[in-house]
């Protein structure tokens, strides 16, 4: 499959980048690992007039880790989050989620910042964005600002990034005290998108009741969300097994399941549900210090 | 053509420029513009990893890059794996252990476990899985084509890096 023409441009400076963008008016679009767009183009399902490349630009690939939270780079790949071990224990649901995206060779190339941009609706990264109340970094004609992640995903493939924006980095916060994080999915073992992936945190109190909890979904409708009713659920409560049970059925209310030669709606919320219970009981042990129960 | 770009790249150690339109990829670049047909097509879709060949040395998918992504960088092919008559151990694995049956998939599936061993050179019967979990074969259940990266890993002194 060969993409239609387009002109490519690889400026040196972000500035440069934005002003391309401008000039094109909507018909560039940004290109980083490449790992989600150049499917698009290939499949034709896209026809940019140009792509600027990031790739010239420096500073845009770096893993920062620090007291208020952990900032990403536009062009860290995947594979560069999995080497970074010292994240693992507070930024769990990151790292498992980032080891089960594709496959060795994605990894190598496509970049957190990437995904999120390009808002696949089966893509992993945007479920541990809710779960990590992720901030988006964004650079414009206007200068900076900060995107929430309630803002962030508005519907398949659309983000509220504006075409003569660029995505700078993202950043997590860091998770309080006695918190802990998964990521579940149930994947299509030949393209390894979700079926359904679960990115859960929960934050204990001291009386180890729920302090709070928060959950991404994607693979499950036509964008990934947050599963509003299932934090809600748990607010407040001992995260006993039937406690997590009954949260984690709440996991599709009020959302559009989507069917399709995989799994129908029925059968995906059936999934959606058991990820969830499962993506809890995970976060729950990891944030009690307690083993992490069997997987099935 | 108006539309085209100057690359310089390095492939299996072999420096050269070159004029290429934007949308050509990768795989097409190696195969119809070097000849290098080592590297195949197979799903085209990031999909099925017969296109794997090492950029700086880690494993990609070449149907998915670029050729204008790959100015100034290096490229090893599955026909820069050899040393003159002296096949990779993992291609001379693949050889002794049956490793393959049509071969489509091979190079491939040979590039992507000489990454592996290259930054792992003993791993365990589960990070080789992992590895070649990027790249399909139809034919052989994978059985023996674990078999002969676990014989290829033998064959390497534990901690020195293999060429990729």
């Amino acid at each position: 499959m060969i993409p239609a023409s387009f002109e490519y441009h690889a400026p040196t400076s972000l500035e440069e980048a934005i002003a391309l963008l401008r000039q094109y008016d909507g018909e560039a679009k940004v290109l980083a690992g490449g790992h989600s767009l150049l499917p698009m183009l290939k499949l034709r399902l896209l026809q940019p007039a140009a792509l600027v490349d990031l790739r010239r630009i420096p500073g845009l690939t770096y893993l920062q880790p620090g007291a208020d939270g952990l900032t990403i780079g536009a062009l860290t790949t995947y594979a560069d989050i999995e080497r970074a071990t010292a994240l693992a224990p507070q930024y769990r649901v990151l790292t498992e989620a980032v080891a089960l995206v594709a496959d060795v060779q994605v990894r190598n190339r496509g970049t957190l910042c990437g995904s999120l941009a390009h808002a696949d609706p089966a893509g992993d990264p945007p479920a541990v964005a809710f779960a990590l109340d992720a901030t988006f970094r964004v650079q414009g004609p206007a200068g900076q600002r900060e995107i929430g992640v309630d803002e962030w995903f508005v519907d398949t493939l659309q983000t509220a990034l504006a075409p003569d924006e660029v995505l700078t980095a993202v950043h997590f916060p860091a998770p309080p005290p006695r918190s802990g994080s998964a990521y579940r999915k149930f994947e299509q073992p030949a393209s390894h998108y979700a079926l359904v992936g679960i990115a859960a945190l929960v934050t204990l109190a001291e009386d180890g009741t729920v302090a709070r909890c928060r959950m991404g979904v994607t693979g499950v409708g036509p964008v990934a969300y947050r599963a509003r009713a299932v934090e809600a659920a748990l607010q407040g409560r001992r995260p006993d097994a039937a406690a997590l049970r009954e949260a984690a059925a709440l996991v599709t209310e009020g959302v559009e399941v989507l069917g399709d030669l995989y799994a129908s709606p029925p059968y995906r919320r059936h999934l959606a549900q058991v990820y969830a219970q499962r993506a809890l009981a995970a976060a729950v042990a990891r944030a009690a210090g307690q083993p992490e129960p069997p997987e099935p | 053509m108006a539309n085209t770009h100057r690359i310089t790249v390095t492939v299996n150690g072999v420096r050269s420029t070159h004029e290429v339109e934007p949308r050509l990829l990768l795989v097409y670049f190696l195969r119809d513009v070097l000849g290098l047909t080592g590297t195949h097509v197979g799903c085209d879709t990031t999909q099925c990893g017969a296109c794997t060949v090492h950029l700086n040395g880690k494993a990609v998918k070449s149907c998915t890059i670029l050729a204008v992504q790959a100015d100034g960088q290096e490229i090893t092919t599955i026909e820069g794996l050899a040393q003159g008559d002296r096949l990779h151990p993992v291609q001379e694995g693949f050889r002794l252990k049956h490793g393959l049956q049509c071969g489509y998939c091979t190079p491939g599936m040979i590039m992507s476990a000489a990454a592996l061993l290259a930054e792992n050179p003993r791993p365990t019967e589960a990070e080789i899985r992992r590895a070649i979990d990027g790249n399909l074969c139809r034919c052989t259940g994978y059985y023996n084509i674990v078999a002969a990266i676990q014989w290829a890993a033998e064959q390497l002194p534990a901690r020195t890096e293999v060429r990729s």
